[in-house]
């Protein structure tokens, strides 16, 4: 068991250890993607408390937010200088098509509110 | 070695001219190729006229019709009440829109541009002009895959491939005719994502897919092989970034589309077909966070990390895995419709739901209905398989399971043989590209005036034909570099095999050749044969040859013009579902029950009226306020799919729901029979009494050309039931049902006329019709 907690503990310190050597701009994203996240989780626990009556607006609701996250993501992914397979893709590309299926997400994210 | 990198740095300029002729022979290949899969479907054109065929595609064109003519706001909140009367159908929420969209979208187009095309016109050529489309679309997915050679041979077989165009001709204006242009271009989106990782395709991708949402109810298709193949490449140990920003978004943004088609609506989320999606998703999340952490850590604290997070992860797992699966038990069809089950399980439409039993186009297929349709491509598909694994590449395995995936359900559906066929397409085509490639390369090595085996030449040479130039001078040029670059064998098998296939003799790749261009032309005979003979029939308009010349049986038609011209706006005509689009489209009349379907009680009232005596089907379908009866006879002709062959199928449905129809009264012995030896139940059943009153009358025997048999009761009046029309070859009857008298005798029991009544009672008729 104290092994256990041990090792536990050298496994949180090396994980927060190698976190903290990413560059910011992809800790900015990170941070994006877990504020969409927890507005997803809210929303869904205040789903849960007054029911689901407009369906359709839960449903966009919480998919326009895991969208976003997912996006961000992809983003992420592009963005990461340590990727190998993204490396001739200029950040401005990267954030250019994160913005369009943005834009269509959220068109149609608008057109399903009700 | 030295040749394809010199053609790069001093003759750089010519090696670019010869990449731009490439790419212009590709452009004009693909222009005939388009040319020829809209021609190879105009037969039906040029032999009947241009005519909307079948049933369904009258219902889309009546819908094409209201849009053009009302615009898209009335059609979408469009409530229909001239069918399923009395219920009504509501056409905004239960239609596929993307068919009636385009051809709206192609007429307002063209109207706006001052070319006068009707509706009818637009809806009949839709089909064609998708299906060069279509090509176009196949020949992206192959060159993603296999590169520009094998794209062209692929496009080329699907313009003609007969599957595909026998729901494509020109008038068959059916959701296929664009839903199959919607797959394969929705299959090309995300394979392209998959070889790029671009964030841009992906939306492509997603608003592809809505279109295909749109169009057809097959979309499910795509929404539960996708997933899979993305499973797949988890499971071998192919994850790559690339496949999560091919997949995340498009579950994402695709379940928000479909859920925004009326015909879908919530379904998107809530029934199992998209549960497959939404657990892959949440397993492509799993396997990328583990990556990402894996990026992070040493390799033994990564260990560590794993047996800490399985032990407590896998217990999560299995609880939320036990409530999902408790959720979706509890339900009898296990959340499933009842469509995707007979796919499935193909014993289950014939245990429950007989619709879907009854037609025609959901029994499995025959063998030879699969050479028949996809003919020469039966045996060049493992050929095909065998080149998707050298090597193996996300995209071919994708190939290969749409291929594998596809074969299954057009063995449950003859239907389904048309989503065979593009996969059929590709997969012949790669292998038919790699035998071109091969053979020509190992005559090319032959030659007496090349050099050196070794040294191979990479650019092409003017032996090879144009469609493997791009393909062979790509390959070979990447295969010497790479033989250049090690000293021995290295670790793919290409150079290994190239060596030995260029020690192919010459004389046996020449004749290897010529075989294959004579297979491909037994493929086109073949097909050509197939679009004109078998597959380019309206169904509305028969012919046939005897000794004297063409015969031409236009009956349907005949009868929905009198029915329009002779009958009340208002009136509300009777017959089997099969009608009911085209008597709503051509007759404008008002209909009980059509092709949709949907309600499976009003099918059975009429389907127990028609086998019911006549008294009772009478009220029936007076309570249905049915003027008009119409039944289909073939008799005269010899026309078999006419409702006495049908009439089972309309006691099986009706006792499906009224336990007093039951089949076995309408059997002899097991045998449907309707000549002398019928049950009295068939001979006096409505159905019996409409098809052949009168009958007796045309050659004075009553030999039924169909049954080949003379039938049982020959001489009948009808009571309830006038004859109104019918047409010139007895094909299609309709009779008007008689109004009830005003006075009704016989019924009343009067004191002062007991006598006088009881005397009439027994000497006359008691019906009140007489």
């Amino acid at each position: 068991m104290p092994r256990a907690t041990s090792d536990a503990k050298l496994l949180i310190q090396s994980l927060t250890k190698a976190y903290a050597a990413t560059p910011t701009n992809l800790k900015i994203i990170d941070l994006y993607v877990i504020c969409a996240v927890a507005t997803a989780l809210m929303q869904v626990a205040y789903m849960g408390l007054v029911g689901s009556f407009p369906f359709n607006s839960f449903l966009s609701g919480v998919l326009s937010c895991i969208g976003t996250a997912v996006l961000a993501v992809c983003l992420r992914i592009q963005v990461n200088k340590d990727n190998k397979e993204f490396k001739d893709l200029p950040p401005e590309r990267a954030f250019a098509d994160f913005i369009l299926c943005n834009l269509v997400l959220h068109l149609v994210i608008m057109n399903f509110l009700g | 070695m030295a040749e394809p990198q010199s053609s790069r740095t001093t003759s750089g300029g010519d090696g670019r001219l010869r990449n731009a002729l490439g790419g212009v022979l590709c452009a004009f290949s693909l222009l005939l190729i388009g040319v020829l899969a809209f021609s190879i479907r105009l037969f039906s054109v040029i032999k009947y006229e241009s005519v909307i065929h079948e049933f369904d595609p009258y219902f889309n064109y009546r819908v094409t019709q209201f849009l053009s003519k009302n615009g898209i706001y009335e059609f979408w909140n469009w409530f229909d009440d001239r069918t399923w009367y009395p219920l009504g159908r509501v056409i905004g929420g239960t239609v596929y829109p993307g068919l009636t969209l385009t051809a709206g979208t192609i007429w307002w187009l063209l109207n706006s541009l001052n070319i006068p095309l009707s509706v009818e016109t637009v809806c009949v050529f839709t089909a064609p002009i998708f299906s060069a489309n279509a090509s176009w679309a196949t020949y992206l997915l192959t060159k993603e895959t296999k590169g520009s050679g094998a794209g062209l041979m692929a496009a080329a077989i699907l313009a003609m491939v007969p599957s595909y165009i026998s729901r494509s001709v020109a008038g068959s204006y059916d959701n296929e005719a664009v839903a199959i242009f919607a797959l394969v271009f929705t299959f090309y989106l995300y394979v392209k994502t998959l070889n790029t990782g671009s964030l841009f395709y992906a939306t492509l991708n997603a608003l592809s897919y809505f279109y295909m949402v749109c169009s057809w109810g097959g979309y499910t298709f795509i929404i539960n092989l996708i997933p899979m193949h993305v499973l797949l490449c988890i499971v071998t140990g192919r994850y790559s970034s690339r496949l999560y920003i091919a997949y995340a978004p498009l579950i994402v943004l695709g379940t928000l589309l479909a859920a925004l088609v009326p015909v879908v609506g919530f379904n998107a989320v809530m029934t199992s077909e998209h549960f497959a999606s939404f657990l892959v998703f949440l397993i492509l999340h799993v396997v990328a966070l583990v990556y990402y952490i894996k990026g992070l850590l040493t390799p033994r604290l990564f260990k560590v990390a794993m047996t800490f997070v399985v032990t407590v992860g896998l217990a999560l797992c299995f609880a939320v895995a036990a409530i999902l699966i408790a959720l979706v038990a509890s339900s009898p069809t296990k959340g499933w419709s009842g469509r995707s089950l007979s796919l499935l399980d193909p014993t289950y439409a014939s245990k429950y739901i007989p619709i879907i039993a009854s037609v025609s186009e959901h029994q499995p297929p025959t063998w030879p209905s699969y050479f028949m349709d996809i003919n020469v491509l039966a045996f060049l598909v493992p050929a095909g398989i065998i080149s998707c694994f050298l090597p193996l590449s996300d995209a071919s395995s994708f190939l290969v399971l749409y291929l594998v995936t596809s074969v299954y359900f057009s063995g449950v559906m003859v239907r389904l043989m048309l989503v065979l066929a593009p996969a059929v397409c590709i997969l012949s085509g790669i292998a038919l590209s790699e035998a071109f490639g091969v053979l020509t390369r190992s005559m090319k090595f032959q030659r007496p005036t090349s050099d050196d085996g070794s040294s191979t030449a990479g650019d092409g040479s003017p032996n090879i034909p144009a469609n493997s130039k791009a393909v062979s001078k790509e390959k070979s040029s990447k295969k010497n570099r790479k033989k250049g670059k090690d000293s021995e064998g290295s670790s793919s098998v290409d150079p290994r095999t190239e060596e030995k296939l260029l020690v192919l003799p010459c004389g046996p790749s020449a004749v290897g050749i010529m075989l294959l261009i004579i297979l491909s032309g037994f493929y086109v005979v073949h097909c050509v044969w197939a679009a004109a003979e078998a597959y380019s029939a309206p169904s509305i308009v028969l012919t046939s040859r005897s000794h004297d010349g063409l015969h031409v049986f236009d009956d349907f038609r005949e009868a929905y013009g009198w029915l329009r011209h002779n009958t009340d706006a208002d009136d509300k005509v009777a017959s089997w579902w099969d009608y009911g689009y085209q008597t709503t489209a051509m007759a404008n009349r008002t209909v009980i029950v059509d092709n949709n379907t949907w309600n499976n009680t009003h099918i059975a009232t009429i389907g127990t009226a028609m086998a019911s005596p006549e008294k009772a089907a009478w009220e029936i379908l007076n309570s249905l306020d049915v003027k008009y009866v119409l039944v289909v006879f073939g008799g005269v002709i010899g026309y078999s799919s006419d409702d006495i062959n049908k009439f089972l199928w309309m006691v099986r449905i009706g006792g499906g729901v009224f336990p007093h129809i039951k089949e076995s009264d309408y059997l002899r012995d097991g045998n449907y029979r309707v000549d002398a030896h019928g049950t009295p139940t068939m001979l006096n059943s409505l159905m019996y009494k409409l098809c052949y009153y009168r009958f007796v009358e045309t050659d004075g025997k009553g030999f039924d050309r169909v049954r080949r048999y003379e039938i049982g009761k020959k001489h009948f009046k009808l009571t309830h039931f006038e004859e109104v029309f019918t047409t010139h070859h007895w094909m299609v009857r309709i009779y008007k049902l008689k109004p009830q008298k005003n006075r009704v005798r016989g019924k009343l029991k009067l004191k002062s006329s007991s006598k006088t009544s009881s005397m009439r009672k027994t000497s006359g008729k008691k019906s009140p019709w007489q």
